[in-house]
């Protein structure tokens, strides 16, 4: 079994030391918040409440099906929609009676904001809906629609994220309009505008991809930093995560200059 | 021994008085020890503490203890049913009422007190170690094991704790060659190292001090020696069946208790009223001001004196302070480990002190 | 012994009103005082939730001990039967509720095992960095709370302001502050949001900050060293054999850890210090968990580094089905191995997810160290043994 030597301990200091902890933290401001003054600034994604966009549910009920203690209560009714055009067949469309959820019994799991297939489940970041009464935590479509208001947009990603799905729909449709137009315009251009419009980034991404690189330790980066006083361990990852930078760096490059 | 100012030549009057004083102490004193625990424990652990309840417009949680009081009293006052109930029912008051007569003897100020008893650390220390009956009645009358198990160990701790806070004082009785309060303080105004540097008690009786303030937090088991109500292990002992008002008796003879070892510790070793060392606040002030070229004014003997109870008054609450400091800061010793720095160390350390202050007295 | 002293009323106790203390002087002038039996739990607070131990008290001394399980037992061995695989997620991070997002990830693995299914880079690394932080928050926890057992009450609000902050951190990515269900079958459920990974080196800094003041405030404690220095010591032997792991396990001075033996995720790619004691006692254990939450801060001051852009999950069928078969797989959870053993038919749901919680394992080898323990060193030791009650019972 593999074991690893101590890690240093610090020297024992005793009582008089804690006592100065103590002291020193009665002197620095505290760390507290005063709740009802200050409320909490909490970030987009907190799953605060479910809210409830009336408009976009369909009554599909997936959302009431996949939850995991079924506490999201919906009824419905048929409703028959008289045709567009003279002659067509009339439509029948679920028209939404009830929509409740059961915050008494909601474990806060999401499922059903992330199985919504219109974007009709939306997480909130409020939480002040507390009540004496255990009864009174069925929230009806109505409250759930006025939750609707304190939605916040999602927070931008981090930069090494793919983007999220909607925005590269719409950049690939942008793309493939921008294509037709310039197909139409000039066909003789049009692989080069192609490759311009919607070529590079994905191929950057491609190729970030692809890069594998052995990790090994770059001796001097360490040593550098070795020098600066890290420790040994702390040295060996650094200067290992800079050979790999380093390394996927240079392929990078000449690879874009093997295209180029 | 000498009047002091409360004492009239009206016996009825001057009863009176001394009761509305004693009191008024009583009951505002453990508060602002209270509330110093709640504020100064909260800072030192990064927090703010109470911060609603206030009078008026001070907020900042002034009010708390007296918003906990008003609840306490409003709770169901439980009895359990295998409880012994008169013992049950008399225990907390045991525990308070000590508090309360040691504060007779007090002195506060230059004149302010009570009674200048003759034997007046004997009948403090004798006193205010009552309210361990109080505690070990709480703990047999509950009729609850982790209560039972708090009383033994609060018992172990009384025949433990005793003797070091004794052994303490009678040392500084020694040196001052009396037992009345008053006259301790007083000695220690013309009291000279070496007989030179004025002094208080508190530097040649370093390892008394120590053993006394080290003592008497034993005896309220207080932090680090609150084994008897250790809230994670015997869920705190005697007061575990206790509810409402009774409980808040017990918490009230916490903090008092605290303010009258903390007021006994200020008499023995620092100084009583003496802002510095053999130096009054109206010889301060009158220093000070003749420092600037100005005449010395004559300072009415009530207002000496209630100077002289603000003196006191700040190292009380300094005393208190370190209490809750300690609180903040250390874990809770073992009963056993207790018991042995007890006769191990502090009683044999109290023992030493006593006669190496008696062979410095007789030299001296 | 008991059974020769005459019965009692059970409302009268030995010593209390109606009562005296019942010694027996045997020839040859021992005297034995009567034994107390004495219910710890299901309502107390050492026990941080509803374990309840029934010793025998020989004075304060521990003659023997039973711990009595079972008080939350929520049956989530058989609710995971009937619960799709995203709904076990979301299950799972509640049986050991402080380290919610190492258990996500145990069932998540299992499913992705049986499904054989390549989770992207940028996911794995993703979760190396949130179990991480998992461990220190939950370290950080029972750094707290066996400090407040002991007496010193200070090291619990300073451990919560730094969970504080880190559940704060992990609010911005996964949304929840307990309950992360951030982890799907194939990824995480979204990426991180911008500057997460900024904000996680500073706070680093922060944790390093606060666990040098939990050294200060306990660690070089005389009285602290008093009350845990050979007190509920565990031979590694004996540790082997009730099949203790994590924290409790090194600090017997065995180095196990599957993040180092059997790697998963991308722990093979980092350096993961396993720090060990030496003694087995309750300072040893307490020393274990400071000394994890440096490591874990080292892990993640890696990882950091070395996180590759890309998508951070895969695209799943609509009903997520595990082929036939079953899989056994095991994480370093912060309080010991986590073995999540998966049985499927082919259907959406498991027909059998068997759980080996670590704090089971833990606390079974209870009545060994508590026997012949004082009352006071039990809660020494109940606090040291690193246990979850919904992870013992489940």
């Amino acid at each position: 079994m593999p074991t690893l030597p101590k890690l240093p301990r610090p020297p024992q200091i005793g009582l008089l030391k804690g006592l100065g902890v103590t002291l020193k933290t009665m002197m620095s401001p505290s760390t507290t918040q005063q709740y009802p003054h200050v409320k909490p600034d909490l970030p987009p994604r907190t799953r605060g409440v479910i809210a409830l966009m009336e408009e976009n549910c369909t009554v599909c009920m997936l959302c009431g099906r996949e939850c995991p203690d079924w506490c999201i209560y919906i009824d419905s009714h048929k409703e028959v929609v008289p045709p567009k055009e003279e002659g067509a067949r009339a439509r029948t469309r679920n028209v939404l009676d009830r929509f409740a959820i059961d915050f008494a019994l909601c474990m806060y799991c999401g499922i059903c904001v992330e199985v919504c297939p219109f974007d009709a489940l939306f997480w909130s970041p409020e939480f002040e809906y507390s009540t004496y009464s255990i009864r009174e935590l069925t929230h009806e479509k109505e409250q759930l629609r006025v939750w609707m208001d304190t939605v916040p947009p999602p927070p931008e990603l981090d930069v090494g994220a793919d983007l999220p799905k909607e925005i590269e729909d719409g950049l690939k449709a942008a793309r493939q309009a921008a294509e037709k137009a310039a197909a139409a315009a000039a066909p003789s251009e049009a692989p080069a505008a192609a490759g311009k419009a919607g070529g590079d980034a994905p191929a950057a991404q491609a190729a970030e991809e692809d890069i594998h690189v052995e990790a090994q330790v770059d001796q001097e980066v360490f040593d550098q930093l070795v020098a600066e006083g890290k420790s040994e361990r702390v040295a060996r990852a650094k200067a290992k995560a800079a050979y790999v930078r380093k390394e996927k760096a240079r392929i990078r490059a000449e690879r874009a200059g093997g295209e180029g | 021994m000498e009047p002091g100012l409360l004492d009239f030549p009206s016996l009825g009057l001057s009863i009176a008085v001394k009761l509305l004083i004693m009191v008024g102490f009583f009951l505002t004193a453990p508060l602002v020890a209270g509330y110093m625990e709640h504020k100064v424990l909260a800072h030192q652990q990064d927090r703010l503490g109470p911060m609603e309840a206030g009078i008026g417009p001070i907020k900042h949680g002034v009010g708390q203890l007296v918003a906990d009081g008003a609840k306490f009293i409003q709770k169901e006052d439980i009895v359990p049913t295998a409880a012994d109930k008169w013992v049950f029912s008399l225990a907390p008051g045991v525990a308070l009422v000590p508090a309360l007569v040691v504060m007779l003897v007090l002195p506060l100020g230059p004149g302010l007190f009570g009674e200048n008893l003759g034997a007046g650390v004997f009948f403090a220390l004798a006193v205010s170690s009552v309210s361990v009956l109080g505690v070990l009645m709480a703990a047999w009358s509950s009729a609850n094991k982790y209560s039972l198990m708090g009383g033994i160990r609060a018992a172990a701790q009384l025949i433990a704790y005793e003797l070091p806070l004794v052994l303490g004082a009678a040392a500084v009785v020694l040196q001052a060659g009396t037992l009345s309060l008053v006259s301790i303080v007083e000695a220690q105004a013309d009291f000279r190292i070496f007989g030179l540097l004025p002094m208080w008690f508190v530097l040649p009786h370093a390892i008394g001090f120590l053993l006394f303030f080290v003592a008497s937090l034993a005896e309220l088991n207080r932090p680090p020696f609150d084994m008897p109500i250790a809230d994670s292990e015997i869920i705190f002992g005697h007061m575990t069946e206790y509810t409402g008002i009774k409980y808040a008796f017990f918490m009230l003879a916490e903090y008092a208790g605290m303010v009258v070892l903390s007021a006994i510790a200020t008499v023995l070793f620092l100084g009583g009223w003496y802002v510095l060392p053999g130096v009054t606040v109206p010889e301060l002030i009158n220093w000070v001001v003749a420092f600037f070229g100005a005449g010395p004014f004559e300072f009415h003997p009530v207002v000496a004196g209630l100077l002289g109870v603000g003196v006191t008054m700040g190292k009380i609450f300094t005393l208190v302070f370190v209490m809750v400091w300690f609180r903040a800061t250390f874990p809770r010793l073992r009963e056993d480990q207790l018991q042995r720095m007890s006769w191990l160390i502090l009683i044999p350390l109290g023992l030493l002190n006593i006669v190496v202050i008696a062979i410095a007295k007789v030299l001296a | 012994m008991t059974e020769t002293l005459p019965e009692r009323d059970a409302g009268v106790l030995p010593g209390g009103p109606g009562e005296g203390l019942l010694v027996e002087v045997r020839d040859g002038g021992d005297i034995v005082t009567q034994e107390m039996n004495l219910n710890i739990g299901p309502q107390h607070p050492a026990t941080h939730g509803v374990l309840r131990v029934v010793i025998d008290l020989d004075g304060e001394r521990i003659s023997r001990a039973t711990p009595v399980i079972g008080y939350m037992h929520r049956g989530f061995e058989k609710l995971a039967e009937a619960r799709d695989y995203r709904q076990i997620i979301a299950l799972v991070n509640r049986h050991d509720w402080l380290s919610a997002f190492n258990n996500e990830l145990g069932v998540a693995m299992a499913v992705e095992t049986m499904m054989e299914m390549e989770v992207p880079d940028r996911a794995q690394w993703i979760r190396v960095i949130m179990c991480e932080w998992g461990r220190i928050l939950n370290h950080l926890m029972f750094v707290g709370s066996f400090g407040l057992e002991l007496g010193a009450i200070t090291p619990l609000f300073f451990a919560f302001r730094e969970r504080e902050d880190i559940q704060h951190l992990m609010e911005t990515a996964t949304g929840g502050r307990l309950h992360f269900t951030y982890n799907r079958i194939g990824g995480v459920k979204e990426d991180l949001p911008a500057g997460f990974l900024q904000a996680s080196a500073k706070l680093i800094k922060v944790i390093r900050r606060g666990t040098q003041q939990y050294r200060d405030l306990l660690f070089g404690n005389e009285i602290f060293m008093a009350r845990t220095k050979g007190v509920g010591v565990l031979p590694p032997q004996i540790a082997l054999e009730y099949g203790v792991s994590g924290p409790t396990l090194h600090a017997t001075g065995i180095g196990e850890d599957s993040r180092v033996t059997q790697p998963y995720a991308k722990y093979g790619e980092l350096d993961v210090p396993v720090p060990v004691g030496g003694n087995g006692d309750s300072f040893d254990r307490f020393a274990m968990l400071l000394d994890r939450i440096d490591a874990s801060t080292y892990i993640i001051d890696q990882a950091l580094d070395r996180i590759p852009p890309g998508p951070c999950n895969v695209k799943l069928p609509k009903i997520v089905k595990a082929p036939e078969g079953a899989v056994y797989t095991r994480t370093e959870a912060p309080l010991g191995q986590l073995g999540y053993y998966l049985v499927s038919d082919g259907k959406k749901n498991p027909w059998r997810l068997k759980m080996r919680t670590p704090s089971f394992y833990n606390i079974s080898m209870m009545p060994y160290l508590l026997e012949g323990a004082l009352l006071s060193d039990m809660i020494a030791i109940l606090g040291s043994v690193f246990f979850v009650v919904g992870d013992v019972d489940r």
